[in-house]
């Protein structure tokens, strides 16, 4: 069953197609991957997604909603977490607090409760505070956690933007580039990373540009270039696909 | 708890202040402390909006002027010529009206302080809600010139009102009896109480707004601070949450207004003024934006020297030099210039990366 599926998806940034056209489903419980060169339209096809764009026309639907328009705020309490090729730390607060803000949606503690510091909000808090441990652990920071986000290293931060992501419960979640600026044993631990995230049952539709880890993963291959879709197969057939091979060579 | 203990060396300081005026037989300071306490709950609400929610208002005068004017009009003005008509009656017998005798002997009707301050109160939370509305939608700083636009209005409502006594403001405001024993009243057989009164309020204001912080709200609010695109992915609701913001500092600075004119028998049209607006700005940017205990640290002493008259008739000037030097030389507070150096090493932003295929 497909949870995702875009349909003649366009955005236009005044005259350049940025998405032009672009129509694929995601099939739940499965890694898809949306791969293409630099300028190829990705990120702002996930941003079309998660509702921080709005699209120039064509449908997004969500778990059977059409959400196309709608603001991320809403999009993500139907289920859709993702994470940024550019790191968006919440500056200023811990990687703790940072992962305690991907449990916001699940919370219920309001403006007068929160001021009372009613008990009744006592064991959310307390909730909130183990699931976020735990998730730094499962991401293997937990040493981090009292730390400021913005001061940690990089691939450290892109585990803390993961663990808040993951701490959404998300059925979808969207990764833009996990492994942007990480070496070699980093990355095939973000790949070994992925497949745990998709067993867990979260479906997973992934932007990256290390071929080896998204043919080692990916269950699907969506390829965009200049706006359009040009292929979408299976991994090995993707490799073999003459136009794709052309493209990634000609770069 | 801990956020209990958090307090007790502030309750300590507190009383030994007390104590050493009434040693040194000073207590005409006390005065000038409870004004001064009053001055920061509205301080420490408008943190929590620059701070926090990150907006600015140049208007929390107004909200203020609202509670202290409101409050001021419907406890002295008196009702008796309107005797007859519905709404009055209905009041009456809701027990909301207070009969007495004036200055001068003449029957007079007047609203009960209770029911003027939370009337007062819920208006400036109703206007706040209608300006915040459209306002908080849009990005960016537009809070700052709906709000300088309304503080603006406000002040020349109330100077062009004769109900609101127009250039000479309100005098002759009655004592709020809170509730038994315990009165807001500037007279002096009563100002011990009344500086630990205005103490406790803005001390139960200070605890509320730090319970707050440290909340799932809190949290939100940082977040939006931090990060206005990610916050909105994770599910927060940045609009309702500035508005809702917006709309309890407004609430603080109301209460402020209340209190601090049952305290001081009246109020003018100078407390309703867009300098008064940008004093407070400058407090809390003094304090430190987004630190509440910094805010309401300045808050009493900046207004205490102020109402010791220690600026002279610069007193407003001084507010504006204070707000230039710190944007230039300390953006975030005078506090942040003693843990600065720390900081300033442990922030290394990331570079940006632009991933190769
Ligand atoms: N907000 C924007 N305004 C104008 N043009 C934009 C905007 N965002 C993206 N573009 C343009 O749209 C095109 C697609 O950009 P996009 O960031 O989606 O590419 P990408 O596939 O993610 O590339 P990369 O691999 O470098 O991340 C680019 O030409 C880019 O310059
Ligand atoms: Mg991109």
């Amino acid at each position: 069953m497909a949870i995702l599926s875009v349909e003649n998806l366009h955005r236009r940034f005044g005259g350049l197609h940025a998405v032009n056209d672009v129509s694929f489903q995601v099939t739940a419980g499965q890694i898809k991957a949306v791969i293409g060169p630099n300028g190829a339209g990705k990120t702002t096809l996930f941003n079309l997604v998660s509702g921080a764009l709005m699209p120039s026309s064509g449908v997004v639907r969500f778990q059977g909603k059409d959400i196309q328009g709608r603001r991320p705020y809403e999009i993500a309490a139907l289920g859709m977490a993702r994470t940024y090729q550019n790191i968006k730390m919440f500056a200023g607060m811990t990687a703790l607090e940072n992962v305690m803000v991907g449990c916001h949606l699940r919370g219920k503690a309001g403006f007068f409760s929160s001021m009372l510091h009613a008990p009744w909000t006592w064991g959310e808090e307390r909730a909130v505070l183990k699931k976020s441990m735990e998730l730094l652990e499962l991401l293997e920071i937990g040493e981090c956690a009292h730390v400021l986000a913005t001061s940690l290293a990089f691939g450290q931060q892109r585990a803390v933007e993961l663990a808040r992501a993951l701490a959404m419960q998300p059925s979808l979640l969207l990764l833009d580039e996990p492994a942007a600026g990480l070496n070699i044993y980093e990355t095939a631990e973000v790949g070994r990373l992925i497949t745990k995230i998709r067993d867990m049952g979260i479906t997973v539709l992934l932007v990256e540009h290390d071929m080896s880890l998204v043919m080692d993963i990916s269950d699907e291959i969506v390829v965009l270039c200049f706006g359009e879709k040009i292929a979408e197969d299976l991994p090995a057939a993707i490799q073999n696909n003459p136009e794709v091979i052309r493209i990634y060579l000609g770069e | 708890m801990k956020r209990i203990l958090a307090i007790l060396p502030l309750l300590a300081a507190v009383v030994l202040v007390q104590l050493l005026t009434t040693w040194t037989g000073t207590q005409f300071y006390l005065t000038q402390m409870t004004m001064a306490a009053y001055y920061s709950l509205l301080i420490i609400g408008l943190c929590v909006l620059m701070g926090y929610a990150g907006q600015i208002s140049l208007g929390h005068a107004g909200f203020f002027a609202i509670g202290g004017y409101l409050s001021a009009a419907l406890t002295t003005r008196s009702l008796v010529p309107f005797k007859e008509a519905a709404l009055v009656r209905l009041l009456d017998s809701c027990g909301l009206l207070h009969a007495g005798k004036d200055l001068y002997g003449a029957e007079l009707l007047v609203v009960t302080p209770w029911a003027a301050a939370v009337f007062a109160v819920l208006v400036a939370a109703l206007i706040a809600v209608a300006i915040g509305i459209p306002v908080l939608k849009l990005k960016g700083h537009y809070l700052a010139m709906a709000t300088l636009g309304f503080g603006i209005i406000i002040y020349r409502l109330v100077l062009a009102t004769p109900w609101f006594g127009e250039a000479d403001g309100i005098s002759g405001v009655p004592p709020f009896h809170l509730f038994s024993g315990v009165t807001v009243s500037g007279e002096s057989s009563v100002r011990i109480m009344n500086y630990y009164l205005a103490w406790g309020v803005l001390l139960s204001g200070l605890v509320l707004l730090i319970n707050l912080m440290q909340s799932r709200i809190g949290r939100a609010l940082r977040a939006i601070h931090g990060s206005e695109e990610a916050a909105d992915a994770m599910g927060v609701n940045i609009a309702r949450f500035k508005l809702q913001t917006f709309v309890l500092s407004a609430v603080f600075a109301a209460i402020a207004g209340v209190l601090l004119t049952h305290y001081n028998g009246g109020i003018g049209p100078s407390e309703a003024g867009v300098m008064k607006s940008v004093r407070y700005v400058a407090i809390v940017a003094v304090g430190g934006m987004a630190h509440l205990w910094g805010a309401m640290f300045m808050g009493v002493l900046l207004n205490f020297l102020s109402l010791r008259g220690v600026f002279g008739s610069y007193d407003d000037a001084v507010f504006g030099l204070i707000l230039i030097v710190i944007m230039l030389f300390a953006p975030d507070g005078i506090l942040s210039l003693l843990a600065g150096r720390k900081k300033k090493a442990a922030t290394v932003q990331p570079v940006q990366q632009d991933g190769e295929a």
